[in-house]
């Protein structure tokens, strides 16, 4: 109510890889919210949003990290992460730890009511149509499984690429294909992994694209682990950085062999 | 014969084994290119696919609410017709009303036509230490049973073999046949395997098949085949005996027409098989052909234990292998690795149920959780949700490995205290940043051999995000007063 005829009140939650690893993604995230007429906060109580827990079976202390986040977040008018995962999480996953009480599962559901995936969040709910950025070269974008699958995500971040000056996207073989993250996957069955992010990093060398981008932090540090390792020439991005027009930084990994 | 065996515990070893078979790999190619793509195609050439696995969905649903009501219904009807039910609790049980059918007759032959449920019960080993000779039908089954092994898909069983392999199995096993016959191509190796197993059907005493549907409203149970295999092995013997588990049941034949319009689609992608064989009862009077004797047993073999718990919707699996065509874990490793009968998503989370989440415990974890075993699974069912309630069954027993356990308990702790664990970023980013250097990534880091053996580490900043934002929103506040 409150908010009515102001700007939308976004907390912006920076996801823990983000946060450790990638920091230009946190404020490429800012930019592109500001842009689109939000007043964004970042809250300092937030950590990650409970996943390692959660996929390895630990339920209690996944739902004393969902209860954090929750009480950090829950007075926004929106929730926005710059992950298909960990939105993902917060939106699809938190409300069903609560099921056996129904004061937090309340708080939950109005909770995930508001979470949304970044790209998702500007074109679906702020109907953005197009961004003032400028990237000269072509670039190919992964599909994270958890954006993908769980909140729909695909033709939203192709959507707003387009609008870049400059740039030429050019579809990888399986652009919907897992690649081999998996979270803690990737070093309990490293092998395994491996295997697949080999399938994935060559798909994406087959495309001679200069950069690949995603909107997952996780499988971005996979693939360019691997491109890197392979010294590949394409280099990596988050998707927010290229929308936001800041990638003065170096790529994920560092540069890429010229 | 490793039918019996449970390797399931090596899952880690099996798959590296797996990783380096060049043969292995090459066929598991054909997997991933060869059923997505007709999949897709025979989906997306329904409009009401989805509709129908909702549709599908609901009747299972429907069924399991009530399946001990469809079980007497169904017992009825076959009764009624003049066949005989038999349930079996056990694998043990099933194992040994078999052998009774088989003794009361003397059999020494019996032919089978593909069935999970035999694999699931060690059937045929069981019968060959009886003395009873089992022969599979199916042409992939009939491969791997000459070649001593299990099956690694459960739709294409042989799918790990080459043709080459094939050719070798066939002059070993087919030793009476002249030694310089051509068998260089498939058709070749067709033909020899048809002209050998149609001998056999006309010796078998008792033909053995598994059932895709039980229909509870006519007593029917309903085979798909595509070689037509099904057909012979149960008209030709004397004897025709279905194995089945309880919730093959549905209540009536449109509701089994509903479900197989979206079976053979997620299977190979065909609009239907090419045969689907009903069958109701032994011989009557008028019939031109059919069995003196019909016999059904139904398994359940753990299955009603999973009922009112969180893994009942895997009862829902009507064994299409949609799932793991469509797994990147099963399109590395192929179904030998997952070390037990069920592979894939599937039997990630059936085989836990079936043989103790203590001895299957890798399964439910060799997952990425990406999620497209469910964004086509005909029946809907959550397989990553279910994946991951068998990790928390095994966290609340401690059965993970310790150094897993005290790994996310450290982390855990941290995780919940924010203040902390940024204090604690702040003390250990540069540290990853300095040995990260120039080039932005490490090649090597303590503890963190799984991620850098095969791939560079991406170094982060000095400083994390949180921090830089605070000192960030210190200066824009300043810059505006």
């Amino acid at each position: 109510m409150e908010s009515s005829g102001k700007n939308p009140r976004v907390g912006l939650f920076v996801t823990c890889l983000v946060d450790l690893f990638r920091p230009a993604v946190g404020f490429a995230s800012v930019r592109l919210l500001e842009d689109a007429g939000c007043d964004v906060s970042v809250p300092m109580a937030q950590t990650c949003c409970g996943q390692p827990a959660y996929n390895s079976g630990d339920r209690a202390d996944t739902r004393a990290i969902a209860e954090e986040v929750i009480k950090s977040f829950e007075d926004f008018d929106y929730i926005v992460a710059p992950s298909g995962s960990c939105a993902g999480m917060l939106k699809k996953h938190y409300p069903s730890l609560f099921l056996d009480d129904p004061v937090w599962h309340k708080r939950s559901v109005a909770f995930s009511a508001k979470v949304h995936e970044l790209t998702s969040f500007l074109t679906d709910v702020l109907s953005v149509s197009s961004v003032s950025a400028k990237f000269n070269g072509s670039v190919t974008y992964h599909d994270s499984c958890s954006g993908l699958r769980e909140l729909g995500i695909q033709g939203q971040p192709r959507k707003l690429l387009s609008t870049v000056e400059g740039l030429e996207m050019t579809e990888m073989k399986d652009p919907d294909v897992c690649c081999g993250f998996g979270g803690t996957f990737c070093v309990k069955y490293s092998d395994i992994s491996n295997a697949i992010v080999e399938k994935k990093a060559a798909n994406v060398e087959n495309t001679a694209a200069d950069l690949l981008l995603a909107g997952d932090l996780g499988c971005l540090m996979n693939i360019a682990g691997k491109l890197r390792r392979q010294k590949a020439k394409t280099e990596v991005r988050h998707v927010a950085e290229v929308l936001a027009g800041m990638t003065n930084s170096p790529p994920i990994g560092g540069r890429g062999k010229s | 014969m490793t039918q019996h065996t449970i390797t399931s515990p090596a899952f880690k070893e099996n798959a590296r084994a797996a990783l380096n078979n060049t043969q292995l790999q090459r066929a598991l190619g054909n997997v991933e290119q060869g059923f997505i793509a007709k999949r897709s195609l025979a989906a997306d050439a329904l409009p009401e696919f989805d509709a129908l696995r909702d549709n599908a969905r609901d009747i299972k649903n429907h069924s399991l609410e009530h399946l001990d009501l469809y079980l007497e219904a169904y017992e009825a009807k076959v009764i009624e017709t003049g066949g005989h039910v038999h349930w079996a609790q056990t694998a043990e049980d099933a194992r040994g009303i078999v052998l009774d059918i088989c003794r009361k007759v003397d059999a020494k032959i019996v032919t089978k036509s593909k069935s999970m449920i035999t694999e699931e019960i060690g059937l045929n080993d069981f019968l060959e230490k009886s003395g009873i000779a089992p022969i599979e039908t199916d042409l992939g089954e009939y491969i791997i049973q000459l070649r001593g092994e299990a099956p690694s898909h459960i739709i294409a069983p042989a799918v790990h073999v080459n043709k080459d392999e094939v050719e070798e199995a066939f002059r070993k096993a087919h030793d009476y046949l002249p030694g310089n016959r051509e068998l260089e191509e498939p058709e070749q190796l067709l033909d020899e395997a048809r002209r050998v197993l149609r001998a056999k059907y006309f010796e078998a005493d008792i033909g053995i098949t598994g059932a895709n549907f039980l229909v509870a409203e006519t007593g029917t149970s309903i085979v798909v085949t595509n070689e037509g295999n099904a057909d012979l092995t149960q008209t030709l013997p004397r004897i025709h005996v279905v194995i089945a588990s309880i919730e093959k049941i549905v209540p009536t034949l449109e509701d089994s027409a509903q479900i197989l319009r979206v079976l053979a689609r997620s299977a190979t992608g065909q609009e239907s098989s090419v045969y689907t064989t009903f069958s109701t009862g032994p011989r009557r009077p008028d019939d031109p052909d059919g069995p003196d004797q019909y016999h059904v047993i139904l398994l359940d073999n753990g299955r009603s234990a999973m009922l009112g718990t969180e893994f009942q919707e895997m009862l829902r699996c009507i064994r299409c292998g949609a799932c793991m065509n469509h797994c990147p874990v099963y399109h590395a490793v192929g179904g030998h690795a997952y070390g037990w009968v069920y592979p894939g998503p599937m039997g990630a989370v059936l085989t836990p149920s079936l043989i103790g989440v203590d001895k299957s415990g890798h399964l439910p974890n060799a997952s990425t959780f990406c999620g497209r075993c469910e964004s086509v699974c005909p029946m809907r069912i959550p397989l990553p949700k279910m994946m991951r309630h068998w990790r928390e069954r095994e966290f609340e027993r401690g059965l993970n490995p310790a150094t897993a356990r005290y790994g996310l308990k450290f982390w855990a702790y941290f995780a919940k205290r924010p203040r902390l664990y940024h204090f604690a970023a702040a003390f250990g980013l540069p540290l990853l940043a300095f040995f990260g250097g120039r080039k932005r990534r490490l090649r090597k880091l303590p503890f963190a051999g799984g991620w850098t053996r095969h791939r560079d580490l991406p170094a982060p900043q000095t400083k994390s995000f949180l921090q830089q934002w605070q000192k960030h929103e210190a200066r824009r506040r300043g810059g505006r007063t």
